[in-house]
């Protein structure tokens, strides 16, 4: 039950900076350029003003809030019952894969871009929305942040707390946010340059197709673990430990259904149609992969969006944090059939600022964003599918290069030094590990 | 799926049965096979209970009769229970709980609750004057001890008021030929507003239960020194009550003085009233601690402070990692001020981390 809105007079005890509009201490005007010289596309930004686009998107958001009602609850649960029969259909047809109609599989066909529709929109429109809490308010137990589990490698839990909480609080700060490029990727010039990145582009094309799996990967946080295991405490040890249980048991249970049961249960229509149906769903999933990775880099790596330094964070307000997600986060035009496919993450900038407004409600929100912003005098970074894509495509291969310096070294020495100080740096690793290595021997042979 | 167990002919038929339903799990998986069978059948044997609305009979201006078919796994009831229901009302589910008016001649498998509808009620004027027939809702099986004992007693007093005369109804319906001698004092604003009124004053013509209506607009408010006149044998009599707080209150009183409390038995609708107020004591249940927080305080800066371990994220109100169930009490938003009220048995999941105490409450960590 929820009564008519009163707004508490706010006392200085709030302790989370961000909770509020307004600060205790004045706000510091923002600086012209960012320490690696590059121009802050806010500067021209008053500490008043950017309080009042604070205002603004409060006020906006209440509006919003205030009037979710019966349509949106239908459209979630309309969304929600046509991706379930959508899924059931097409696993029904594909129990006759093996089919041959005149030299090719219909049912194939059908099944497998029936799924991987039925995947996509359960991974995007449901999945990540519901996990947001988009839905909570709803109060149904059945479509609640807290229940929902999605077909995806990643379990739920490790995804909301990757995503919904790093990512969705410190989005683009360099060093904070690691959904800027994954830690396998270079997607700002900001970001320092290593030989690790000169590969990138096969990187990026191998983290699209196993998508799902690095994606576990990175919420179950692995890469960290590896570079840090011998300095973790045994608690973090044990934590990391009951945490990759997790994500095993979820893989086992998914490859389960996808790889074994289902293509067992095709049998039916053949003795080799459970090869087909295991074709089927891999290439279902590997079309979700692709595609959820293809919106996704849309997000937050296309030219013009801004990336921030972790200093400038530093007691941020709430219109502050509003203004970094705009500035952060990077639209997608398209049809509405598209929007809903991406599961409205196309409309980025809105959904940055209110990750828990019911997606459906993008849309309608975007121009009125869209104008603030321009008001401002700020990028609104949008364009098409195509695009966008192409500009991170782009990137990546640009940024696989360390940053052109006027009148600095040559990019292709920058290369070769990089080159040679990691064949050395090697040599010497080796060489302290086997002085290391007969240490212990001597030592050990001395007690003896 | 069902976890009931039923007799089975052979342990082999057991085992080929939790096969096929593991075999069920591991197609459905990650979600369960539930949610499938819940699209083509929700009211099946072994779903969540629920129950489709099959008609809705105005009874009075503001009250309405709301006949409910439940899912197969419905339970039963004795009469004078009520049930939980969850209905959406503007997409959000409301619980709340309903007396059993229903009578044995009703259609084979369904139920009634019988509604008022109170100023500026959520759930009570959406199914008087809003729903329509067919209409899917949450339910509960039938609890409560508002009920006529298994030995029937010779001489019955039910003394009711407004909307309390649903409960009484339940028994009525079952009971009336059953029982010997029945009184019914009952308080309503005029006659037209009395819910049942026909069939009550059609049991009385026919001599079946004495029937004191009163219209409190005209003769004001039942003063129960009064039944020593209009039920000169009461104290002789099993008594059952129900209606406004006060009434109950009066009542519990009344019987008490008199040393008859254990004939006397109370059905209250609004068994707690949550006045949200400024601030408040927080109790967490599960780690026993209690803490005193101000109105501007997040319940989760006030439970770390205190010691309790909360789950936590972002700390803005946007990643929802924090959320905990609000068990009772009302608590704010401190970013809008909206105001959130849970009764017992409502359970609702919070964001400790922008919501603060808005009067007493406890959350279940
Ligand atoms: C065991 C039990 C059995 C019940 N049986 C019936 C029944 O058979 N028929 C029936 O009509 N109701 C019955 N009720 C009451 C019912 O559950 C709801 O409380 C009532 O319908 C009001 O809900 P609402 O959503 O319309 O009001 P809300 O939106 O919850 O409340 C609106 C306003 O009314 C106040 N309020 C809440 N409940 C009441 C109340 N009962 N009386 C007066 N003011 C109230 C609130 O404080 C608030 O200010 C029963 C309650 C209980 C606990
Ligand atoms: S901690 Fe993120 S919503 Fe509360």
């Amino acid at each position: 039950m929820t009564l008519a809105p009163e707004r508490p007079a706010q006392s200085a005890t709030t302790l989370n900076s961000r909770l509020r509009i307004d600060s205790d201490a004045p706000r510091p005007q923002r600086p012209a350029t960012k320490s690696s010289g590059k121009p802050n596309p806010a500067a021209h930004l008053s500490p008043e003003q950017i309080e009042g686009i604070g205002r603004e998107l409060d006020a906006l958001r209440q509006e919003v809030m205030d009037s979710r009602g019966e349509r949106d609850a239908a459209y979630i649960r309309r969304v929600i019952k046509t991706q379930r029969y959508l899924e059931l259909g097409s696993r029904a047809v594909l129990l006759f894969s093996g089919v041959k109609v005149k030299g090719f599989r219909p049912a194939w066909w059908i099944g497998t871009a029936g799924l991987s529709v039925a995947k996509i929109l359960e991974n995007m429109e449901i999945g990540h929305n519901v996990m947001h809490g988009q839905w909570d308010w709803m109060r149904d137990p059945k479509i609640h942040s807290t229940a929902w589990e999605w077909d995806n490698a990643s379990p739920a839990s490790q995804w909301k707390h990757s995503h919904n909480e790093i990512h969705h609080t410190f989005t683009n700060v360099l060093g904070r946010d690691n959904d800027l490029g994954y830690g396998i990727l270079r997607v700002d010039e900001d970001q320092p340059w290593s030989l690790f990145y000169l590969f990138q582009p096969i990187w990026h094309v191998g983290n699209a197709i196993i998508f799902e799996y690095s994606i576990a990967a990175y919420d179950l946080e692995l890469g960290g673990y590896l570079a840090k295991k011998d300095r973790m405490s045994e608690e973090e040890k044990a934590k990391f430990r009951k945490d990759a249980a997790e994500v095993v048991a979820k893989i086992k249970r998914q490859a389960t259904k996808d790889y074994v049961v289902h293509p067992a249960l095709s049998v039916v229509s053949g003795p080799t149609a459970p090869l087909h149906t295991l074709t089927a769903n891999l290439v279902a999933n590997l079309v979700r992969n692709l595609w959820t990775n293809t919106v996704i880099i849309c997000g937050h790596f296309p030219p013009g969006i801004a990336t921030f330094e972790k200093t400038s964070i530093e007691g941020e307000t709430r219109g502050e944090w509003y203004l970094r997600q705009m500035l952060g986060s990077g639209n997608i035009s398209g049809s509405k059939a598209m929007h809903i496919m991406t599961g409205n993450l196309s409309h980025q900038i809105e959904h940055h600022l209110f990750p828990d407004m019911p997606s459906n409600r993008y849309a309608e929100i975007a121009p009125r964003i869209r104008d603030l912003m321009e008001r401002h005098d700020l990028p609104y970074v949008t364009g098409s599918l195509a695009k966008q894509v192409g500009s991170v495509y782009w990137k990546v291969v640009q940024l696989s290069l360390p940053n052109k310096v006027e009148g600095g070294p040559r990019r292709r020495d920058v290369i070769k030094d990089a080159v040679v100080r990691s064949y050395t740096r090697k040599k010497k690793l080796k060489r302290i590990a086997a002085a290391k290595k007969a240490k212990a021997a001597a030592a050990q042979s001395a007690t003896a | 799926m069902s976890t009931q167990t039923r007799p089975t002919a052979s342990p082999w038929l057991a085992r080929f049965r939790t096969g096929i339903a593991g075999v069920a799990e591991s197609l459905a998986t990650p979600l369960v096979p539930a949610d499938y069978l819940d699209l083509v059948s929700p009211l099946r044997a072994g779903a969540d209970l629920r129950g489709r609305i099959v008609a809705i009979t105005p009874e009075t201006p503001d009250a309405a009769t709301v006949t409910i078919r439940p899912g197969r796994g419905w339970l039963g009831h004795r009469p004078g229970q009520y049930i939980r229901i969850g209905v959406d009302v503007d997409g959000v589910r409301n619980w709340r709980a309903y007396s059993l008016t229903h009578g044995p001649d009703q259609p084979a498998g369904t139920i009634s609750i019988t509604v008022k509808a109170i100023e500026n009620g959520v759930v009570s004027n959406h199914l008087v004057r809003r729903t329509r027939p067919g209409t899917l809702v949450m339910l509960d099986q039938a609890t409560g001890e508002f009920c006529l004992p298994e030995r029937l007693p010779g001489k019955v007093l039910f003394v009711t008021a407004g909307s309390g005369i649903t409960p009484v109804m339940g028994m009525l319906r079952h009971h009336l030929d059953d029982l010997e001698d029945v009184v019914l004092v009952h308080s309503a604003p005029t006659a037209s507003d009395v819910v049942f009124g026909r069939r009550l004053r059609a049991y009385a013509a026919s001599g079946r239960l004495t029937l004191h209506e009163r219209a409190t607009d005209e003769v004001g408010m039942l003063d129960l020194a009064e039944l020593d006149s209009l039920v000169p044998d009461w104290r002789e009599r099993e008594a059952w009550t129900c209606g406004p707080t006060g009434l109950l209150d009066a009542a519990e009183a009344h019987w008490e003085a008199e040393g008859l409390a254990d004939r006397h038995h109370v059905e209250r609708f609004r068994p707690t009233v949550i006045e949200p107020g400024e601030g408040g004591t927080v109790t967490f249940a599960a780690s026993g601690k209690v803490v005193e927080a101000d109105g501007a305080t997040p319940i989760l800066d006030a439970g770390e402070d205190a010691g309790v371990l909360l789950p936590s994220g972002c700390r803005m109100g946007i990643c929802f990692g924090c959320v905990s169930t609000l068990r009772q009490g009302a608590v704010r938003d401190l970013r809008n001020g909206e105001i959130t009220v849970a009764e017992p048995g409502d359970d609702l999941p919070v964001q400790t981390c922008v919501n603060a105490a808005a009067g007493p409450c406890e959350i279940d960590r």
